[in-house]
């Protein structure tokens, strides 16, 4: 089986994901017992997002702001919580109101949930860390419109109870943060030789000649950057290969 | 009238909403499967942009601005809403693309059937909201704006075409087994951004 195809298969997946969501009556709930706070089954929807369904190398979610936030490390780990605080909160705020929410306008309904959370985070970000909001630009507004939060609202959230929504929005933060985190450490290393702001490579290799790397400091680095991450992925887990 | 041709041209080859700032990635990698369906979506993408942008600059200049609100009453000059910004463009996007999925639906059923599964997803690629965003950044005029959103638009028609193009070709290459797929597509993309970049010297 093809890439495309399986691509095709997971647009569809979603789509029944969603049909499911919205034929859901709110009569047929069956009264389930309790289940514990961390049963093994909320330990891997926290866990699966960091590697076997990456939001980003597998669910192809949430490119954009991962090539553009990650020239240095401290803005791409500023994002990454940013985002996990969103997709988190954005979950279990429409799990909570999963019933309430009218199939035909959900979108606009979630949009402005994120929308408000993501307002906090800008909000947060200009009266604390100025210039880190400052480098981020535009790309803190764009959280909202981050595929990820998108893509786990319609397939997650509209169909879960809110703990596991809760859950799934933290894993899902922290894979995308994982990604972010290496792509900027490599970025910052080559392009910059420093790494959070200190310097790494010492000043005799640069007396030897040692360049930094200019192509690093560009977004299509961080293309060559997660692609080699999915091959290198993907050979250690044969699986991948055709799951995504 | 020369500034406004600048603009449009900036916008397609030289400010790429996909090769330069590297927007709208989601959909792009998601839907250049098929060249077919990928100038369904573009289109679309164009579609909506045009719609949105000077939709939102409207919003912008006559209610969130600072002292947008003055055509109402002098008092209210010295109000700034800006930081509303983020909820009421995205809402905007998506009341458009509701509506306009809605009037397709109804009235040009057979484009809806060609179009239908890429509307929704419109309302989520941020190359549409990134666009409005810049056209406040930028502080553009109507026209300006109208201008700059076609261009937006057409840029990332023209990328996602020749993305999709690629891979159809790419069926007949050995590309290693882990690497197939997304791996790959990642890899062509940023050489196609390497080759975008050439423009970035041209001044205009």
């Amino acid at each position: 089986m093809n890439e495309e195809e399986q691509l095709m298969s997971e647009e569809e997946q979603l789509t029944t994901v969603r049909e499911e969501a919205t034929t859901v009556t709110p009569s047929v709930v069956p009264v389930k017992k309790r289940e514990a706070l961390f049963s093994k089954k909320n330990v891997q929807t926290l866990r699966d997002p960091l590697d076997d369904s990456n939001p980003v190398t597998v669910q192809v979610l949430g490119i954009c702001s991962a090539l553009a936030v990650t020239v240095q490390m401290k803005p791409a780990l500023i994002m990454a919580l940013g985002v996990t605080f969103v997709v988190a909160f954005s979950n279990l705020i429409v799990s909570m109101l999963r019933r309430t929410i009218p199939t035909r306008i959900r979108i606009i309904v979630q949009l402005i949930i994120v929308a408000m959370l993501v307002t906090i985070v800008d909000q947060l970000l200009k009266a604390y860390m100025f210039d880190i909001s400052k480098k981020l630009s535009v790309f803190v507004g764009l959280i909202i419109t981050n595929c990820i939060v998108m893509g786990r609202l319609e397939a997650f959230a509209l169909a879960q109870r809110p703990w596991p929504a809760f859950l799934d929005g933290i894993g899902n933060g922290l894979g995308y943060g994982l990604i972010l985190l290496v792509v900027a450490f490599f970025r910052e290393l080559f392009g910059a030789g420093t790494l959070f702001g200190f310097k790494v490579v010492p000043q005799w290799a640069y007396d030897m000649g040692y360049v930094n790397n200019g192509l690093m400091v560009l977004p299509p680095a961080a293309l060559f950057v997660i692609g080699i991450y999915i091959w290198w992925q993907r050979s250690r887990n044969r699986k991948l290969i055709n799951a995504s | 009238m020369y500034e406004l041709i600048n603009i449009f041209i900036r916008a397609i080859f030289i400010e790429n909403v996909i090769f330069a700032f590297f927007l709208g990635m989601c959909s792009f990698l998601a839907v250049s499967k098929k060249i077919k369906t990928a100038s369904g979506l573009g289109l679309a993408v164009i579609f909506v942009m045009v719609l949105t942008t000077p939709l939102n600059y409207f919003i912008l200049n006559y209610m969130l601005g600072e002292g947008a609100l003055a055509w109402i009453h002098p008092s209210l000059a010295s109000v700034d809403l800006t930081f509303l910004a983020f909820i009421l463009f995205i809402s905007t996007i998506a009341g458009a693309v509701q509506l306009v999925e809605m009037s397709v639906e109804k009235f040009m059923p057979a484009l809806y059937a060609s179009l239908g599964i890429f509307l929704p997803l419109i309302t989520v690629n941020c190359s549409i909201l990134g666009t409005s965003l810049f056209m406040q950044e930028r502080q553009y005029t109507f026209a300006e704006t109208a201008v700059f959103s076609l261009g937006a638009g057409v840029g990332f028609f023209l990328a996602i075409v020749l993305l999709a193009a690629i891979r159809e070709r790419l069926r007949y290459s050995n590309v290693p087994q882990p690497l197939q797929g997304l791996g790959i597509a990642m890899i062509i993309t940023a050489l196609m951004g390497l080759a975008f970049l050439s423009f970035s010297g041209i001044k205009l």
